[in-house]
């Protein structure tokens, strides 16, 4: 497992890491107001559990999860609900969903609750049962339940992979985790190494994080001294933006590549996040349910970049706040910072005015430098999704030149995919051709964008088509679905027609049939006979009787 | 608090087009040097000329086809092909062949098909094809090194003499400058049955071979040579298609050299003569008109190295990079179709084409 592979492409990015790290994780206090999304991961929201009104206590489960895909979310700290409706939320198009709003009451009051420390004991079915309950879900950024990843379904998990990568700049919440939290990593690598009944784990790091790695090991030793660990290796990964992606890793660490269109499970692997190993320890041996995250709060534009213990729910700005603030559009000299950063002035973009103050920040962005997305406001709430917020002055984007086809996107391209011909068919909207360039194995990682000398938005086009192609396989499958009613309906139509025909024609035959008796053998029939008979016999008597007074002449004449 | 959006990544790129070509000039600076060392004044002027009519031809079909001309002008990719064109032609062409194959590359060969990115040809190549055809005399103006006893060492205003009014200097006539080039005289002598080492022995046409190539050409080719190793090392371009042309010129020059010695030049020769190094590094990588795909730029390369042999041994012309260039580039959507890279995930057997009714992945 020593033998590392590599992946295609990828890009030698500048860090900024030591932006964040110089200061342990602190625990913000508690909000005033937790706004809590309904749905914050993938898959069905979970079945309302609470009203206006009630008051809750810190880890009180809000909804329970309905379906397999599906998790729990929780009240974060304790306090009275004052109103379920739609907020906005933090998501690329700015949309409002489903919010449990709590006013928070200060006491911070937990829910009685109660782990197992003693993990091996429980059956895989009940550890993942309670990761569900927990709420547990990707902390990666992808928010997919964990639960339902920690089930093998029938397929043979080799090797769980911990990825502790995290290749994009400025990030660091997983590494402050690792160097702070080693044990519990260590241990949910273990409790889902046992719920997967899976023998080998690798907790892989990119080696720019020397501490983390130092840390982990040296907990690894310590938790193997204590108790029986699975079979538990900590490898350093050479520092490669996209090492942290899901296929790049597995290749990386493998040399195996996912199916395209498959899972990792395909080829016996599963991945989880460091964060997300934490997570299911504290799910499992501790009780508690996922209430909070660490959150990198960084950027040149704000004051004091660090990270957070964040409860989910805690308004953006109150992060902000917290680390000092927005920076000011004139920086403070380079002394002033605590890490020496290069001041962000050269090249800036246009400051944004906060109030009557110019602040330097023009964009605040959740996630990285390379796949985050822009934030419309801080005014929005911290989801389980959310590890980083970074506080950039980005300069704008100069117009787009056309493609002079330097092939710089081909070789950097992770996916080992063609850009550039991608590009060419996307903005003319070839969508067929695109996805013969395979379109859907792009992860978006941003390689090509960032290379490109004619600055074309290159991800932008591959979204654009990726949502096209959706929406017109929507509309296909709903015209289908269309044409398949509508084919039933002339179906029916034709049908009770046909039987409308059908039941005329066997009346008319009756009839006919009927009539033919009629004509041809009414004597058969025995009334109409006895009726004839009478007739007959009526019509007898009255000659007889008229013959009678015909035979006697006498007697009036 | 409300910020503007827009979509990742939130970076700023790490170079741009003017830059690229921007470096692409300077990589041009020793190989042009070592052309004007040896070759004097006339190629310093013919890139003046080719750099004010490709600018200017740039500018008129900008606006023509109502774009913006300042950013496409700062592109310098106009400069760069002035450059490639009048480094390729004669130093004493006359100043109109020079203006108008640039007015053909730029106009013609560039922005009738769309400008930059759209051409299928290169614009410098199909520039020197036109004047190659239709004024074979003019092209035959080249003059002899500075290291030849016959080199005429003309000043600057007698140069611009020459190019403007193609009238040699008092006392001197044309013959009596120009004189054929190396790749010329082989071709020509090997024609008249002399073998390789008669031409070499000969005392008119000897003391033009050095130890490599023609005399003072391999000191250009040399410094072309590291100009693109230099553009290698900064990523300017990608080292596959001089690498491929190179290698299928050895791979060819070699065999043919080993098999008859006495009738096809040494590989040595054939690399450092001509403009072998301006094409393999400058000409053949120009991004628009090569492939794009790594196994298609081989494949790009190695077929114009073939064709450069192939011309230069057994075709009319002495050398043959413009017609191998533009013909390579004539095959270049075919080479970027079958050679396109096997994508994460998927099986070689599964390239495009083959894989129409896919479903999409839903979100």
């Amino acid at each position: 497992m020593t033998q590392l592979s590599s992946f295609h492409g990828g890009l030698h990015l500048a860090g900024h890491k030591t932006l964040s790290t110089s200061q342990p994780i602190a625990t913000l206090p508690i909000p005033a107001r937790l706004v809590i999304p309904l749905n914050q991961h993938i898959g069905a929201a979970g079945e309302l559990l609470v009203a206006v009104g009630d008051h809750v206590l810190k880890g009180q489960a809000l909804t329970k999860p309905v379906g397999y895909v599906s998790a729990s979310v929780h009240a974060t700290s304790s306090g009275t609900i004052s109103d379920i409706g739609e907020y906005p939320l933090p998501h690329p198009s700015g949309l409002s969903a489903r919010c449990v709003v709590i006013d928070t009451d200060g006491k911070d009051e937990w829910l009685p609750h109660q782990g197992e420390p003693s993990y091996r004991l429980l059956h895989a079915a009940e550890i993942r049962n309670r990761v569900r309950h927990a709420g547990v879900v990707g902390l990666g950024g992808a928010t997919f339940p964990t639960s339902v990843k920690m089930n093998p379904a029938g397929q043979i998990i080799d090797t769980l992979i911990i990825n502790g990568a995290e290749c994009e700049p400025y990030i660091t919440c997983d590494d402050m985790l690792m160097r702070e939290r080693a044990k519990e990593v260590i241990l949910g690598a273990d409790i889902l190494l046992h719920a997967l009944g899976t023998a080998h784990c690798i907790i892989a790091i990119e080696d720019n994080k020397p501490d983390a790695i130092a840390a982990l090991r040296a907990a690894l030793k310590a938790a193997a001294d204590d108790t029986q660990l699975g079979d538990i290796a900590v490898i350093a990964v050479p520092t490669l933006y996209p090492t942290g992606g899901e296929k790049q890793l597995i290749k990386v660490l493998t040399g195996k590549e996912v199916p395209s269109h498959g899972l990792p499970a395909e080829i016996g692997l599963v991945m989880q996040n460091v964060a997300t190993a934490a997570a299911v320890y504290r799910a499992i041996c501790c009780g508690e349910p996922l209430i909070s995250r660490v959150v990198t709060v960084t950027g040149e534009a704000v004051a004091h970049p660090q990270n957070l213990e964040v409860r989910i729910g805690t308004p953006i700005s109150q992060l902000i706040e917290h680390c000092g603030g927005y920076l000011p559009a004139n920086p403070l000299p380079l002394s002033a910072r605590a890490d020496g950063s290069p001041s962000p002035q050269k090249g800036a973009g246009r400051p944004v005015s906060q109030g009557d103050t110019l602040i330097m920040a023009n964009r605040l962005i959740m996630g990285g430098p390379m796949m985050g997305f822009a934030l419309q406001s801080d005014e929005l709430p911290v989801t389980k999704g959310c590890n980083c917020l970074l506080i950039q002055n980005v300069p704008a984007a100069s117009a787009a030149m056309p493609c002079i086809r330097c092939g710089e996107c081909v070789t950097v391209c992770p996916a080992s995919l063609l850009p550039q011909q991608l590009y060419w068919h996307a903005s003319s909207k070839n969508f067929d051709q695109v996805q013969d360039y395979h379109l859907f194995d792009c992860i978006e990682c941003g390689c090509c964008s960032q290379v490109c000398p004619s600055h074309i938005p290159l991800v932008q086009y591959f979204r654009f088509a990726k949502t096209e192609i959706w929406h017109q396989e929507t509309e296909k499958r709903k015209a289908d679905h269309a044409r398949v009613r509508h084919d039933f309906r002339s179906e029916r139509l034709e049908r009770e027609k046909r039987e409308r025909e059908e039941a005329l024609r066997k009346k008319k035959e009756l009839l006919a049939q009927k009539a033919a008796a009629e004509t041809t053998s009414g004597e058969d029939d025995p009334k109409k006979a006895a009726i004839a008979a009478a007739m007959e016999r009526v019509k007898a008597k009255k000659e007889q009787s008229e013959s009678a007074a015909d035979s006697a002449p006498g007697k009036n004449a | 608090m409300r910020f503007n959006t827009a979509t990742s990544p939130h970076t700023t790129p790490a170079t741009s087009v003017d830059q690229v070509m921007r470096k692409v000039l300077i990589a041009l600076i020793p190989g042009t040097a070592a052309c004007a060392w040896f070759f004097g004044w006339g190629v310093l002027i013919n890139i003046g000329i080719a750099c004010v009519v490709a600018v200017l031809c740039e500018a008129a079909m900008l606006y023509a086809r109502g774009k913006a001309i300042k950013p496409y002008l700062m592109d310098n990719s106009a400069l760069v092909t002035a450059c490639l064109l009048a480094l390729a032609l004669p130093q004493l062409a006359p100043w109109w062949l020079t203006a108008i194959a640039t007015f053909f590359a730029i106009v013609f060969a560039k922005h009738l098909y769309g400008g930059l990115g759209f051409n299928p040809f290169n614009p410098a190549m199909v520039g020197y094809v036109v004047v190659m055809i239709s004024f074979p005399r003019e092209m035959t103006q080249w003059l002899p090194p500075l290291l030849l006893q016959t080199h005429v060492d003309l000043g600057f205003i007698d140069t611009l003499r020459l190019i403007f009014t193609s009238t040699p200097p008092p006392g001197l006539v044309w013959d009596s400058i120009t004189m054929a080039t190396p790749l010329d005289i082989t071709k020509t002598q090997l024609n008249l049955q002399f073998s390789i080492q008669d031409i070499h022995a000969d005392r008119n046409h000897g003391p033009l071979f050095g130890n490599l190539g023609g005399i003072g050409w391999e000191w250009i080719n040399g410094l072309f040579l590291a100009g693109g190793i230099w553009m290698m090392w900064h990523r300017i371009i990608d080292w596959r298609i001089p690498a491929g042309l190179l290698g299928m010129l050895v791979l060819l020059s070699n065999s043919f050299a080993l098999y008859d010695y006495a009738s096809y030049p040494p590989p040595t020769f054939e690399l450092f003569s001509g403009g072998i190094m301006l094409g393999a590094f400058f000409i053949a990588t120009d991004p628009v008109t090569a492939s794009t795909t790594p196994k298609g730029r081989w494949l790009f390369g190695a077929g114009i190295g073939f064709f450069i042999f192939v011309i230069r041994t057994w075709g009319s012309y002495p050398d043959g990079i413009a017609f191998a260039v533009l013909l390579m580039n004539m095959s270049v959507p075919l080479l970027d179709y079958y050679t396109m890279p096997r994508a994460y995930g998927h099986k070689w057997s599964e390239l495009p084409g083959e894989d129409k009714h896919q479903d999409p992945k839903q979100p």
